[in-house]
């Protein structure tokens, strides 16, 4: 295996951004890059982390990616990196990529960062942007242990292929014994939104005063083909919206093309979640709400008052 | 194992108040100095979950933190909430921290307190979420980990958790010594009564050093971490914050207008 940098995720769609911009950051720094796959990798497939950017994948056949955890996922990159292996590891963070990180870190003896905003190369040295202290600020830091693990937020990256060729390594190797047993798996009560990928999005919070009148919030949403999410209030407190839809450090990263926070005052643990939308609209109350700061367009007004007629507005398309 | 001999050790962290933090205008550092302390949300969960389990299985929980100075407050709270003692590292060496170095002073303390089944930790702290240090700990410590717990139930020897993922609730089960991550969802921490805080201080405190753990500051703080900072400063913000007061229809009418002027509503 090439020294480099090593990419992996239990997503494809993980690996296919990662892989854009490590190649971009192993050209940079002069070093090679590959993409670590569990399961089978036939022709087909490996054409295609090829054309992402991997030179070469190295493939896992006897770890199910189905059912893969922590342990399983830490033991193999550990196993790969070690001693020659690539020093940069990627992983995309999702909840999974996360732990693996950190456990990963602690065997390799690495430093490591989480939950990376950015990646970028200064003077042959590997640059990370995270959110530091709740979201107030973007820590820029570099690692400086040989060996450096960073967990990729989703979505950060676009994915994009370019014609190119590799070759397929095939590694052989057992997975620990587990000493977690999975008795069950329950899909989550499924809504299905993926409120990430929404090019509008609607947010509210507090400023709403029960359930009922959400009502009024989606019918608003209907207008703007908007999709509805929520602070963690609303979610985790109130079970108003589900889980699925909270939007901020402990839940969903957005980027819509239009945003519009609704009685939302804008604590930074909820606006991390919506700080690169392209647009940001704010309906709030109160004048001195946080969330006014970091908006294009406010509306100082009674969400009451201004969402209806901002919904038939919108709804009749007339001036 | 009788479940009365449960011991349980809950990690926490000291952050400053993060909702009082300003931004210098010139600079757009954040300033720190002077603000209040207190510990993470999530670590008050782990904490609560603690306590529950105690108050239904017989537990001693002991709460351990590697902070400042004023730690020896902060940790009050946590005695008050039902923790039946804490050791806290206080040590200038463990200035500049990060989550490796952290989780060395930890497991150096979780060593010296002795027997343990359960260790407990909130899913991120509070100011950076980096989420490694309960991790890391296992690893050192070799035990397993479950993350993200939002269920937790132990029934002799053994737990059973329900882990929340992306898309999915894991029913995990396994047997004790273990370690534990902790979401907001699990339990809504108790606020402590004031007749606790005040009785908090006669709780047995541990005050350590890095002598104390028989470590040696080479090995930690900022000169041993593996982390570079090279700024943390607020990000730029470009926004137009073109602000409509006053009449509401006159207000939504310039709304919508600027709206189709950006090509953002048709």
């Amino acid at each position: 295996m090439n020294p480099g940098i090593l990419v992996s995720s239990h997503h494809d769609s993980g690996i296919f951004e990662l892989l854009t911009k490590g190649r971009e950051l192993a050209k940079q720094l002069g070093l090679n890059i590959s993409a670590l796959v569990f399961g089978n990798v036939n022709d087909k497939k490996a054409q295609q982390y090829f054309e992402y950017g991997a030179q070469e994948v190295v493939a896992i056949p006897n770890i199910d990616p189905s059912g893969l955890d922590a342990e399983t996922y830490s033991h193999a990159l550990f196993e790969l990196t070690k001693g020659n292996g690539p020093d940069i590891v990627l992983i995309g963070s999702s909840k999974l990529g996360k732990e693996t990180a950190g456990r990963v870190a602690q065997k390799l003896q690495a430093g490591c960062v989480t939950d990376a905003i950015g990646l970028s190369t200064k003077e042959s040295a590997l640059v990370i942007e995270r959110y530091s202290l709740g979201g107030n600020t973007v820590s820029t830091e570099t690692i400086k242990t040989k060996k450096k693990v960073v967990s990729i937020t989703p979505r950060t990256f676009e994915a994009n292929p370019a014609p190119a060729t590799g070759k397929v390594t095939t590694i052989d190797l057992k997975p620990p014994s587990r000493r977690l047993q999975v008795v069950e798996r329950r899909k989550k009560a499924g809504e299905a939104v993926s409120i990430e990928s929404a090019e509008n999005l609607v947010c509210v919070g507090q400023g709403i005063g029960k359930k009922e009148d959400l009502a009024m919030i989606n019918e608003f949403c209907t207008a703007l083909k908007a999709e509805l999410g929520c602070t963690r209030a609303l979610s985790s407190d109130f079970h108003w919206l589900s889980e699925d839809r909270m939007v901020g450090i402990s839940g969903k990263r957005c980027k819509p093309k239009l945003h519009v926070s609704v009685g939302i005052s804008g604590q930074i643990q909820h606006t991390v979640g919506i700080m690169t939308s392209k647009l940001i609209v704010a309906i709030n109350k109160d004048k001195e709400a946080p969330i006014l700061k970091i908006a294009d367009y406010s509306i100082v007004g009674d969400l009451y008052q201004v969402i209806p007629k901002l919904t038939e507005r919108i709804k009749s398309g007339g001036p | 194992m009788s479940e009365d001999s449960l011991n349980i050790i809950v990690c926490m962290k000291q952050v400053v108040d993060l909702q009082q933090i300003r931004i210098k205008r010139d600079t757009r550092e954040p300033v720190l100095e002077g603000l209040p302390v207190l510990f993470g949300d999530m670590d008050k969960n782990a904490l609560e979950e603690a306590v529950r389990i105690k108050e239904k299985h017989g537990a001693k929980v002991t709460v351990v933190s590697v902070g400042s100075a004023k730690l020896k407050e902060t940790v009050l709270e946590a005695l008050a909430m039902g923790a039946d003692d804490a050791s806290i590292i206080i040590d200038p060496a463990c200035d500049g921290s990060d989550p490796a170095t952290t989780a060395l002073v930890l497991a150096e303390a979780v060593g010296k307190i002795g027997s343990y089944e359960l260790i407990l930790v909130g899913e991120g702290s509070a100011d950076n979420y980096s989420g490694q240090t309960g991790s890391r700990l296992a690893e050192i410590l070799g035990i397993p980990q479950i993350t993200y717990v939002r269920e937790l139930s132990v029934q002799g020897n053994t737990v059973t958790a329900v882990r929340d993922m992306e898309d999915a609730l894991e029913v995990v089960k396994t047997n004790m010594p273990l370690a534990i991550s902790v979401t907001s969802e699990i339990n809504k921490p108790r606020r402590a009564p004031l007749t606790q805080i005040l009785r908090a201080s006669r709780k047995p405190l541990n005050v350590w050093s890095l002598e104390d753990l028989g470590m040696t500051p080479d090995r930690l703080g900022s000169a041993a971490s593996g982390i570079q900072v090279i700024s943390n400063v607020a990000p730029e913000q470009e926004r137009k914050g073109i602000i409509f007061e006053g009449e509401v229809d006159e207000a939504i009418a310039k709304l919508v207008d600027a709206l189709r002027k950006e090509g953002a509503v048709s």
